[in-house]
């Protein structure tokens, strides 16, 4: 088995993209090599049928492989401090064992990233994104007690989503796992090791994480899939999570927008309240990174603004440019994420719009290219700013959860 | 005198002076071109020295050179083909005498793990270095194919061109101006430093800001030369560097072939001793064999102390003479090409490694740099210099017999004349053993392997080439000679202060390397003066 780094050896040079800890497991599941890069690992970006997978977690299970997700682990007495310098919410707020949903700037306010803050006890936290930044958690920790540990890949992740997720949990024998809450976290042993079971996810459903140490990687996953197949459980690949998070309403670094480190042009930064997270900003919270730019421009109206929208018609509407004419003759936005949604029967996308447009209520058309059968076709459909996000069952705020 | 039928004359076929030519030659002027070597393309070369082998003589590997002007002048129907390189190795010399080795790949998952194996920090923190320079790339980017303005001229022209660059700076915002202020005067050791921890790394990247300059890594001004490296693209991909089929000569010749097939003449061992200057304007040329041949307009691809060697200095203001005589050039770097038997191995380099068809560095520290540049200035040969070696011949089958190589050392530091005294033969050959002997401490059979040797220290540079005190940029990049100070301030739109002759060498903006812009530039002025549009 050549998968995972042993630290100090050379790579493998003739394969530079390592293997996920539950690869070995789930490889005979692989039907049509449909494989992508993600952060360094093999991931895939559908196992079967991409229509299947996406059912699967929006009528019984779905399962995504999380492990090439970055973990940070920041911990020391003074963690709560650091996290709060880092991120715009306020993280004193936070209870041990819960989970929130948080972005973080630089000094001039321009988004680093967005992720999810995991808060294990006082001093301990970590830090869950897509992309590596571990030079700037140290930068900004400067001066502040705490040690910063990239954990990537010694723990292993798996997303477990979908109406009837919660009792294959249950049925493998995690008790107590239908009392967390959404954003609440806790450690179950299973066959003598710990998993840590979040109630997060990022397909707007019912759904778990699963946090174990890589070297558990075939036990969890062979314990999940035998408890999990008279339910119909499903492993999944990313064109079915990209379905799913956009009628979330979720935005998705370097789909929404690029992270401020990566940026060579001008005018690709973004402030949060140009990506719709203002709530996600505490100006009363004390000083963080960013906080005075980002005061600076609170105090100005926005001139672009990310929303959902609504597009007539089923053609979906990926890369459209955004009009305020049919005839086109001034753009005033433009699709980032593009999805006919098989559920809602509607042509959703999220888009970014000028003012005021983004307030809705004024026309606007968006410029939708067909490829059909080796040809072109150029479409102008009417289009209006929806209600984020675009699907939001019941069973997801639920606890416990419906069991079905 | 005999009578003259040329529009143009250019001086030097250097691949400057050719692309100034095809331009002129294609926008319909009749234009010689005079080259004192029996071959053309200056410091762009490929003469085989030894058998069947080929040697990129001078220039080795491309990457500036501007696609526009491949494409303007249909280099590739003639032969032109620049092919990227993946690789690259620095090879570390751990303290207890073992070797490891800090791979560059083509993908950046692999680099990112090897360089994990060092620091954490500096795989996350390399990326956020390249993407700094690249911001600094697309800054300067757009002025390469552009003539400077002339800041102290009120002309509309000057004054447009001022308020482009003054726009484009402060478009940047406030943190990208401070950060490019600071960038320009930085030292690249600094520069490095703010970003990496790893010698290896560091010393890997700051290799390439000193090459071509007498000044250190720790010297106010060379992180800047670091961006003269990275600006470059091969079809769009920024940074990356190529090895052109057949040898960097390949890419004079095809624009020697280009200009040829539009109606040009080349004479070769047409050496011009000066140039015939009448009431401030150019009337002609003699040549070194006394021939003197007719032109009022005459465009130098020689480096600007040579050019203006070339002219009385009664014609001269006085405060030109005196700023050509300062023009620095310094000359700090030697080349030496090497046929083997074989790819000689490295220590620290696994068998089979890819990393062999890039770079392949062996200085250890910054210090080491540092301490390289030290002796440069006493006037020795640097004791542990920077080398880049290439191996072309893993790529290009053109170049050598089926189963040989051919390696390309650049090195730095290299004086043009060493303080014990001149280079007599005995010097040049003891410099030669110290690199091989250098080179031999990280690859067991590199001496075995050797074939043959071509040297050139920076003497020889001078005298073969004619880049004055070997100077391989014609005239050091630093910012006090860039942009509209190169090469004189007032004189840095390729004209001079005698009417009809102008400069396209390296030694006007934006500068050296095999990027073909001052040619291309200096066609455009010359065509602008006569009325005409290419
Ligand atoms: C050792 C070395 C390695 C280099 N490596 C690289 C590299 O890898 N990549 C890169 O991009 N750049 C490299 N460079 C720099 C690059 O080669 C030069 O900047 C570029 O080739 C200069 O071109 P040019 O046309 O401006 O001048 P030159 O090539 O110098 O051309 C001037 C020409 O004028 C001729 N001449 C001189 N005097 C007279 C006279 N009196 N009468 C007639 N003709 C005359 C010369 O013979 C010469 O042909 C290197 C240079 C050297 C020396």
């Amino acid at each position: 088995m050549k998968t995972n780094t042993n630290n100090n050896q050379r790579p493998l040079i003739e394969r530079p993209i390592q293997e996920t800890a539950f690869y070995p497991s789930y490889k005979h599941l692989i039907q049509n090599d449909n494989y992508e890069e993600w952060s360094g690992y093999t991931a895939l970006a559908s196992f079967a049928c991409e229509g299947q997978e996406y059912f699967a977690v929006r009528n019984t299970c779905g399962v995504y492989d999380i492990c090439p997700m970055i973990k940070y682990d920041i911990s020391g007495p003074d963690a709560e401090r650091f996290m709060n310098r880092l991120v715009t919410r306020d993280v004193s707020k936070m209870l041990p064992e819960r989970v929130v949903y948080a972005v973080w700037c630089n000094d001039n306010g321009h988004v680093i990233e967005d992720g999810t803050v995991f808060r294990y006890s006082a001093t301990d936290f970590r830090l869950c994104c897509a992309e590596r930044q571990l030079e700037w958690l140290e930068d900004s920790s400067i001066g502040y007690d705490v040690s910063i540990a990239d954990v990537t890949e010694e723990i292993a992740g798996l997303a477990v989503q979908g109406p009837v997720s919660c009792r294959i949990l249950k049925k493998m024998g995690f008790t107590g796992v239908e009392n967390l809450k959404p954003f609440q976290l806790a450690t179950f042993p299973l066959h003598g090791y710990d998993v840590v079971i979040s109630r997060t996810g990022f397909t707007g459903d019912l759904g778990y994480e699963l946090w174990i140490d890589v070297k558990n990687a075939s036990d969890l996953w062979e314990s999940l899939f035998s408890a999990g197949k008279p339910h119909g459980i499903l492993m999944m690949g990313s064109e079915a999570l990209e379905m799913l998070r956009i009628e979330a309403g979720l935005m998705l670094v370097n789909a929404e927008f690029m992270s401020c480190f990566q940026t060579v042009r001008l005018n690709r930064d973004r402030t949060p309240f140009e990506l719709g997270l203002d709530w996600l900003v505490d100006f009363n919270k004390g000083h963080f990174i960013g906080r005075r730019a980002l005061l600076k421009v609170s105090m100005k109206g926005l001139s672009r603004k990310l929303v959902g929208i609504d597009i007539d018609w089923n053609k979906q509407a990926d890369g459209a440019l955004i009009y305020d004419s049919k005839d086109a003759s001034k753009q005033i936005g433009e699709v980032t994420s593009a999805l006919w949604s098989p559920i809602l029967k509607q042509n959703i996308a999220l888009a970014y719009l000028d003012a005021p447009y983004f307030d809705g209520g004024k026309e606007m058309w968006a410029e939708v290219y067909l490829h059909r059968e080796c040809m072109w076709e150029r479409k102008m459909y009417k289009c209006r700013v929806a209600q984020r996000p675009f699907y939001s069952p019941d069973r997801r705020r639920l606890t416990p959860p419906n069991d079905m | 005198m005999k009578h003259d039928h040329y529009d143009a004359v250019v001086i030097g076929a250097g691949h400057n002076g050719l692309v100034t030519a095809c331009y002129l030659q294609r926008a319909g002027l009749k234009v010689l071109v005079l080259e004192r070597n029996s071959y053309i393309g200056g410091a762009t070369t490929s003469i085989s020295k030894y058998e069947d082998f080929t040697y990129s003589n001078c220039s080795y590997v491309c990457s500036l050179f501007r696609q526009e002007i491949a494409r303007d002048l249909e280099l590739y129907k003639f032969g032109m083909q620049v092919i990227p390189y993946n690789g690259g190795a620095q090879i570390i010399k751990n303290e207890d005498g073992s070797h490891d080795m800090l791979g560059a790949y083509w993908h950046a998952d692999a680099n990112r793990r090897d360089l994990e194996r060092l620091s954490k920090r500096d795989a996350n923190a390399y990326d956020r270095l390249n993407r700094d320079i690249m911001r600094q790339c697309e800054f300067i980017k757009p002025l390469l194919m552009r003539t400077p303005p002339d800041p102290t001229s009120f002309k509309p022209r000057d004054l447009m061109e001022l308020l482009y660059l003054g726009k484009r700076f402060y478009g940047l915002g406030k943190e990208r101006m401070l950060e490019t202020i600071r960038f320009y005067t930085m030292s690249a050791a600094d520069y490095l430093n703010e970003y990496l921890e790893n010698d290896a790394l560091k010393s890997y990247v700051a290799g390439g800001a000193t090459v071509g300059t007498a000044l250190g890594v720790y010297s106010p001004g060379t992180a800047y030369v670091l961006l003269h490296h990275a600006m470059g693209d091969i079809d769009g991909t920024v940074g990356a560097w190529g090895f052109a089929r057949g040898g960097m000569g390949a890419i004079s010749k095809a624009l020697n072939d280009s200009f040829i097939a539009s109606g040009g003449e080349v004479r070769v061992n047409a050496g011009v001793s000066k140039f015939i200057v009448e009431r401030g304007k150019v009337k002609g040329m003699q040549l070194e064999d006394g021939e003197v041949i007719d032109a009022d307009l005459v465009v130098s691809g020689m480096d600007v102390r040579r050019t203006f060697n070339a002219v009385d200095p009664n014609e001269l203001p006085a405060w030109v003479v005196e700023r050509v005589k300062n023009f620095r050039f310094r000359g700090s770097s030697a080349k030496i090409n090497i046929a083997l038997d074989g790819v000689p191995k490295f220590h620290g380099v696994p068998d089979g490694s890819p990393c062999l068809t890039g770079d392949i560095h062996i200085s250890q520290s910054m210090e080491e740099l540092e301490t390289a540049y030290d002796d440069w200035k006493a006037g020795r040969w640097s004791d542990k210099p920077y080398l880049d070696m290439l191996i072309p011949s893993l790529i290009d089958p053109t170049m050598t017999p089926e189963g040989k190589h051919w390696m390309s050392i650049f090195i730095q530091y290299c004086p043009y004349e060493p303080a014990e005294g001149g280079w007599t033969e005995a010097r040049r050959q003891a410099f030669g053993q110290h690199i091989v002997n250098r080179i031999a401490e990280f690859s067991p059979d590199f001496t075995e392997k050797m074939l043959h040797m071509e040297l050139r220290t920076p003497k020889d540079i001078e005298t073969e080439v004619g880049l004055t005190e070997g100077n391989i940029f014609q005239g050091e990049l630093t910012m006090d000679q860039l942009i509209f100070n190169r090469p004189i301030p007032g004189y840095a739109q390729y004209r001079s202060p005698i009417k009809g002759l102008y400069m396209c060498g390296s030694s006007t903006h934006p500068g050296g390397g095999v990027m073909g812009a001052p040619g291309a530039n200096a066609a455009r002025e010359v065509l602008l003066d006569l009325g005409r549009r290419n």
